[in-house]
């Protein structure tokens, strides 16, 4: 038999996903590349409905088709195309292998419902097939997984840093300020101990203080559970704190990505240049803060060629051509910029 | 929680001390006149007044509510000026009749009405949901008392299944008196036939009685699955790999319940002034017709006892569900 590789934990190929609306089909997400190995924490970013969360929802397969439709691609989780499983299959892949947190802490916690039973649940789904993860032969009893599954809870709750566990266990969501509840998520996603993390801004709702604690927990469960994860934020500080790598999105396609080093030093599309030059930073006074003229584009009728070329300071005739394609530049930085290919060809 | 039912308590006194006030200065505003038509076609003015004197109505009208009210303290709820019965013995006899009514229409009303809201929307747009929406519409639209006789046509004069009215047969021994309710008190009894014969008598008024409060209650109940299905914390469950049915079942039904425990309450104080019609066609010997006799011939202690306690179920009936709200919601438990 030959050796086979090992394939990549996710491996998106050229994604497109259309979005029905009143005054026609959208093209959302524009042949979207991404591979997210073990170990890699991506950071996915771009401005508000660039299909980043579309993206980040596709690999759980929780858009509802229709209004959406998958034209063209696949995501393959660890070499299986997950748009083409059946939904009891797809199940089987949620929490136990994929896991998720969302971006507002306060309403993704059922508010009718103790967050012990809430985590058992999760436990049990997860365990119903690989009843390991609760400590479990395959036969044990119900009640023998239930009991395991409300000790891995009261373990998951401790780790995620939430003080007398046991009790907390009994608590509603009400009960928990909005930081200890993103914990209590955090708790929910990771006890099925999922091989990918998507979490789809799990900050942004958060005061900056508690931002930094959720961000470092995230962080350090992910190094040692050896997840992958796919960190969906519009917060470049972030990124640069906490991912190893980062892929820049602009209305639905993914214009640059490498690892976060390279790319946050020498960014080489001029979206990713245009996005950092509109961080502010300290010392920075009125007016400084350069924005970017001009308006995302109408995504019914996409401009042809570079979706960025309107707003682009760069832009020729050859870049509403065609569009552009992915250039590497090395060590896995590449842009999707035509004007990236002259440089490196003059150099 | 103790001092939320307390609180709840205090405030239901006066509602019902304006409803009194009200109730009682209503039927006495009313024209014509009930004495003299209680004294009978032949009397002649002296006897209609001596007659009126008899039940104390030549006071002036706040004297007699006052007399009312000091009797009502003592559970006198004045006598009929026609049978010249205490309205306190008719209510005892009359009001269980019509609970029990009601309350299987609600039992019927709820029972189906959840689940078959539930499942129109988690199937929405799809069989389920369209044979929802065309039972709906058609217990909506249907007059109580057609339906009732549609029904008495159907099982009672053509299959022979149902009695066509009443209560309970004279012919049979019905069960020691314990609540009033004939179906629980032959349970109570351990009389299955007579708890038989009682839900046989049963089960065609409540029926009747019970379609409308079902098509609304199914209606919320879709409504507010949809919009419980909206919620972000259903996505979360989703996206860990709970089944579709746990969720629906379990984390979505209990949030979407709330929203129609509201229709609820109110329904159940709907239906007991909203009897007359069922009972006259099922000759169910209720609050209803008891009231209607009372209206036409302006007998009007009976007509004030009956709205008073209507009322006052009324407003029980809600506090029930302000206390069902503490106990799906927790945080309406804990504020």
């Amino acid at each position: 038999m030959a050796s086979q590789t090992v394939p990549p934990l996710l491996d998106i190929r050229d994604l497109h996903l259309t979005m029905k609306s009143f005054d026609g089909e959208a093209h959302v997400l524009n042949g979207i590349d991404l591979t997210v190995n073990r170990g890699e924490i991506w950071g996915l970013v771009g401005e508000t409905g660039c299909g980043k969360s579309l993206t980040g929802l596709s690999i759980s397969r929780l858009v509802s088709t229709p209004p959406a439709r998958y034209a063209r691609g696949e995501i393959r989780f660890e070499g299986e195309d997950v748009l083409k499983l059946s939904e009891s299959a797809m199940q089987r892949l949620r929490g136990r292998h994929i896991g998720m947190i969302f971006q507002d802490p306060t309403t993704n916690l059922n508010p009718s419902f103790r967050i012990g039973e809430q985590l058992v649940d999760v436990a049990l789904a997860a365990g119903r097939h690989s009843p390991e993860i609760l400590g479990l032969e395959a036969r044990a009893s119900s009640s023998a997984r239930r009991m395991a599954a409300r000790a891995l809870a009261e373990t998951m709750l401790d780790k995620v840093g939430i003080p007398n566990a046991a009790q907390r266990l009994d608590d509603y969501p009400h009960q928990f300020s909005g930081g200890m509840r993103q914990r209590v998520l955090i708790a929910m996603a990771l006890i099925g101990r999922p091989a990918l993390l998507v979490a789809d801004e799990p900050t942004t709702a958060l005061d900056v203080s508690v931002q930094a604690q959720v961000l470092r927990l995230l962080t350090g469960m992910v190094q040692e559970y050896a997840m992958g994860v796919l960190l969906i934020t519009h917060n470049l500080g972030v990124v640069a704190e906490t991912c190893s790598h980062v892929a820049v999105m602009y209305a639905g396609n993914i214009v640059e990505r490498g690892p976060v080093a390279s790319v946050l030093a020498a960014p080489a599309h001029p979206y990713t240049t245009a996005l950092l030059a509109a961080i502010p930073t300290r010392g920075v006074k009125r007016g400084d803060l350069k924005g970017l003229a001009g308006t995302v584009p109408n995504l019914i009728q996409p401009p042809p060629g570079c979706r960025f070329a309107p707003r682009c300071a760069l832009a020729g005739p050859d870049c509403r051509a065609d569009v552009p394609p992915m250039i590497e530049l090395g060590a896995g930085h590449g842009a999707a910029c035509l004007r990236v290919a002259s440089q490196t060809e003059a150099a | 929680m103790l001092h939320f039912i307390l609180r709840r308590l205090v405030l239901i006194v006066p509602v019902l001390f304006g409803l009194t006030a009200l109730v009682f200065a209503i039927a006495r505003l009313l024209p014509g006149d009930p004495v003299a038509l209680a004294a009978g076609p032949n009397a002649t003015p002296a006897e209609i007044a001596a007659y009126g004197k008899e039940f104390g109505l030549d006071r002036p009208l706040i004297v007699q509510y006052g007399a009312y009210l000091s009797g009502l303290m003592k559970g006198d709820f004045g006598v009929s000026i026609y049978t010249r019965r205490p309205v306190i013995e008719d209510l005892r006899a009359y009001l269980p009749a019509t609970l029990e009514l009601v309350f299987a229409a609600m039992f019927l009303a709820i029972a189906i009405g959840i689940p078959a809201g539930l499942a129109a929307a988690a199937w929405r747009d799809k069989w389920p949901d369209y044979l929802s929406r065309v039972v709906a519409l058609g217990s909506i639209s249907m007059p109580r008392f057609f339906l009732g006789l549609l029904l008495q046509l159907l099982f009672a004069m053509w299959l022979g299944w149902l009695p066509l009215g009443g209560r309970f047969p004279i012919t049979e021994d019905p069960p020691a008196l314990v609540t009033g309710f004939l179906t629980l008190d032959a349970l109570i009894a351990r009389d299955f036939t007579a708890f038989s014969i009682a839900c046989q008598h049963l089960v065609m008024p409540a029926i009747a009685m019970s379609l409308s409060p079902l098509a609304t209650i199914m209606r919320m109940m879709r409504a507010s699955t949809l919009e419980v299905m909206q919620q972000d914390y259903v996505l979360t469950e989703r996206a860990l790999g709970l089944s579709s049915r746990l969720i629906m079942l379990k984390y979505v039904s209990r949030n979407a319940i709330s929203a129609t425990l509201t229709v609820i309450g109110l329904y159940f104080g709907w239906l007991l002034g909203g009897t007359v019609l069922v009972e006259t066609i099922f000759d169910w010997p209720g609050l209803g017709l008891y009231a209607t006799k009372a209206v036409v011939t302006q007998d009007f202690m009976p007509v004030i006892g009956v709205t008073l306690v209507i009322g006052t179920l009324f407003v029980f009936a809600n506090f029930a569900v302000d206390l069902l709200y503490g106990v799906i919601n927790p945080k309406v438990r804990t504020e």
